[in-house]
């Protein structure tokens, strides 16, 4: 049982002067000890959020006048190339990232869940790259890619494959990222599936043993299913996160060649901070921010579907 | 009335002791897992040593094809142009200032709030802990833009009057660096959580005693909170070091550059010094690699329990 403080009764507010007046020594000290949390929220998340739908509206930038454009930003968004391009180019990384991270991190946590030593040693190894700045990795990345002195091509030309061009080519640019995605990023679902794993009850695997069921079905009929709310809780924050990709785009590609990889976030922190139409910024922000809702509830309602069955 | 919570989320090991659950029929697939997980698990770390053997070998064995891993000429050279001609010490010593800054503020801000949203009786407490965790949803984009401005418009700072104008407020500065990155719904609520699970009676002993509410916090509180603490500590400071696009923003000059920052400086040159580039890397990497290797048994517990990568 948790710890249910009882809700103080409700005072009638009569009156404003009455409100102050009955405010208790308690409640004088909790607005004390939230005060210095609310203020850089309010300050640089509330308001902020809310200006950043009003300058959605204007054309906003340092340099003139600031002027309410109504839908003009969004008629603008609509036809502007680059902005598709960005949205293809975050789909094709969220597409291509997702799938290959949540199987490998899947794979590894039932392989390290296994009756396999040196657990916490390969449990660190996954992690490593997550405590590690994005932009660190994507200069080790860029040095690994290097089509002429790098490791990658230097591992192709020892099995005898030709070398790749890799960040250079508009067509291996996003493949590329994806794959130092896939490697960075693969220790978070192998944690959180691997706590997952440990949940399921070992009286599962035994009732299905004695009923004669083999290791794959097992794993198809209780491990996935038990792992569901893990998979759709994985995807979801995944989805958040990836349609959101910045650093390496950055400092990897600064979104060539050939806009190959220019991304939503990317579009946004060029067009706020280097031609500074911050308005026009603003409304790309606000419509990654619907489209990234929009595809939040759609798979939390696939979760709740599958809840109920 | 007794009443002690059945689970301190916190203190759950998670998986240290737990019987593995996949029983593997054959030796043979045991090999095979032993096989594919050491493979993966050195492709992970290659990429980690090639930066490190990088950054201390001479030129002209970087650029050597086939690389070369093996060298007796090993050298610093590249740590030394890194610290002294590439600014990294600067760079290193300002993340650190502003990582340790963020931490600290983080934990005493979150950890107050965290404690009237948990303990104290009051009005608004149910509205604004909702405000609180729906900020935490809010993708940190939207707001970029006006907290940049807002940053800018800083009253008194920077050369501005005291509405915010005629100056560049708190852009390129320490408290425009840090002050942005504290408070965060996620900290409020893993440590609001763990302040439940804690008996009240040890409140109401203190209560009876007396005590106010901030003695109670800092005598009695606190002191039981050490590993949820050490939680926020952490990914605190490794969210503020590895963060990029903030300081991005708001950093206009050499002097307040982060490390982050100095390492993108590389990416625009002609020709990439790849030793001194590496050697800036190993830099930048190594305090949060550090922490996490001394720290990893409240990294399992906090990313486990709240499914949020560090």
């Amino acid at each position: 049982m948790h710890n249910v403080i009882p809700r103080r009764p409700a005072v009638p507010i009569a009156h404003w002067r009455h409100f102050w007046r009955g405010i208790t020594r308690e409640e004088r000290a909790a607005f004390l000890f939230v005060l210095p949390l609310m203020i850089p929220l309010l300050v640089y998340w509330i308001i902020p959020a809310v200006a950043s739908l009003y300058y959605s509206f204007t054309n906003y930038s340092v340099l003139q006048p600031t002027r309410w454009i109504g839908l003009a930003n969004f008629q603008r968004l609509v036809d502007d190339d680059l902005f598709w391009r960005s949205l293809w180019n975050s789909a094709y990384f969220t597409v291509g990232n997702i799938p290959l991270m949540m199987l490998a991190g899947l794979f590894l946590a039932m392989a390290v869940n296994s009756y396999v030593r040196f657990r916490n040693f390969f449990r660190v190894v996954f992690y490593l790259p997550l405590v590690t700045s994005t932009i660190a990795l994507s200069m080790v990345w860029l040095w690994l890619f290097d089509p002429n002195f790098g490791l990658l091509n230097a591992a192709l030309q020892i099995i005898g494959l030709p070398p790749m061009q890799w960040l250079q080519s508009t067509n291996q640019a996003m493949p590329s990222i994806i794959l130092m995605s896939v490697w960075a990023g693969v220790g978070s679902p192998m944690l959180i599936y691997l706590a997952g794993l440990q949940g399921i009850s070992e009286s599962f695997y035994e009732a299905a043993r004695v009923d004669g069921a083999t290791g794959l079905q097992a794993f198809w009929y209780i491990t996935l299913p038990l792992l569901r709310p893990v998979t759709i809780f994985i995807m979801v924050s995944s989805i958040i996160s990836s349609f959101q990709i910045f650093g390496p785009i950055y400092a990897m590609t600064d979104g060539g060649p050939a806009f190959a990889t220019t991304t939503l976030v990317h579009q946004i922190y060029i067009n706020g901070f280097r031609y500074f139409s911050m308005g026009y910024a603003a409304a790309q922000a606000w419509t990654l921010f619907a489209l990234l809702l929009g595809l939040s509830v759609i798979n939390l309602r696939l979760m709740a579907r599958g809840m109920e069955v | 009335m007794h009443s002690i919570a059945d689970t301190t989320t916190l203190s759950t090991s998670v998986g240290a002791a737990q019987r593995p659950q996949l029983r593997v029929g054959s030796v043979l697939l045991l090999i095979a897992i032993y096989v594919l997980l050491s493979a993966a698990a050195i492709s992970m770390l290659v990429p980690f040593l090639w930066m490190v053997f990088t950054s201390i070998k001479p030129n002209e064995t970087i650029f050597q094809m086939p690389p070369v891993v093996w060298t007796t000429q090993y050298t610093v050279a590249h740590y030394v142009r890194a610290l002294t001609r590439g600014n990294f010490d600067l760079y290193f010593l300002n993340s650190m200032i502003v990582a340790s800054l963020v931490t600290l503020l983080n934990l005493f801000v979150n950890a107050m709030a965290a404690y009237a949203f948990a303990r104290l009786r009051w009005r608004l407490r149910e509205t604004l802990f909702m405000v609180v965790l729906a900020v935490m949803m809010l993708p940190g984009l939207i707001a970029l833009i006006p907290t940049f401005l807002i940053v800018k418009a800083t009253p008194f700072a920077g050369g501005n009057n005291w509405l915010g104008q005629g100056g560049t407020g708190w852009l390129d500065s320490y408290p425009g660096l840090i002050f942005p990155m504290v408070g965060s719904g996620f900290y409020v609520f893993l440590l609001r959580q763990f302040f439940l699970t804690l008996p009240a009676e040890l409140e109401d002993a203190g209560r009876v005693d007396g005590a106010k509410e901030g003695t109670i916090f800092w005598r009695i509180l606190l002191p039981l909170s050490k590993p949820v603490l050490a939680v926020v500590a952490i990914f605190s400071f490794q969210a503020a070091w590895n963060e990029f696009l903030w300081p991005l923003v708001i950093v206009q000059s050499d002097k307040m550059r982060t490390i982050q920052l100095g390492l993108t400086l590389f990416q625009s040159q002609n020709r990439i010094d790849w030793g001194v580039l590496m050697a800036g890397t190993t830099i930048a990497t190594v305090p949060t690699v550090a922490i996490f290797l001394m720290a990893q048994r409240y990294f399992v517990q906090g990313i486990a329990l709240t499914g949020i990568k560090g």
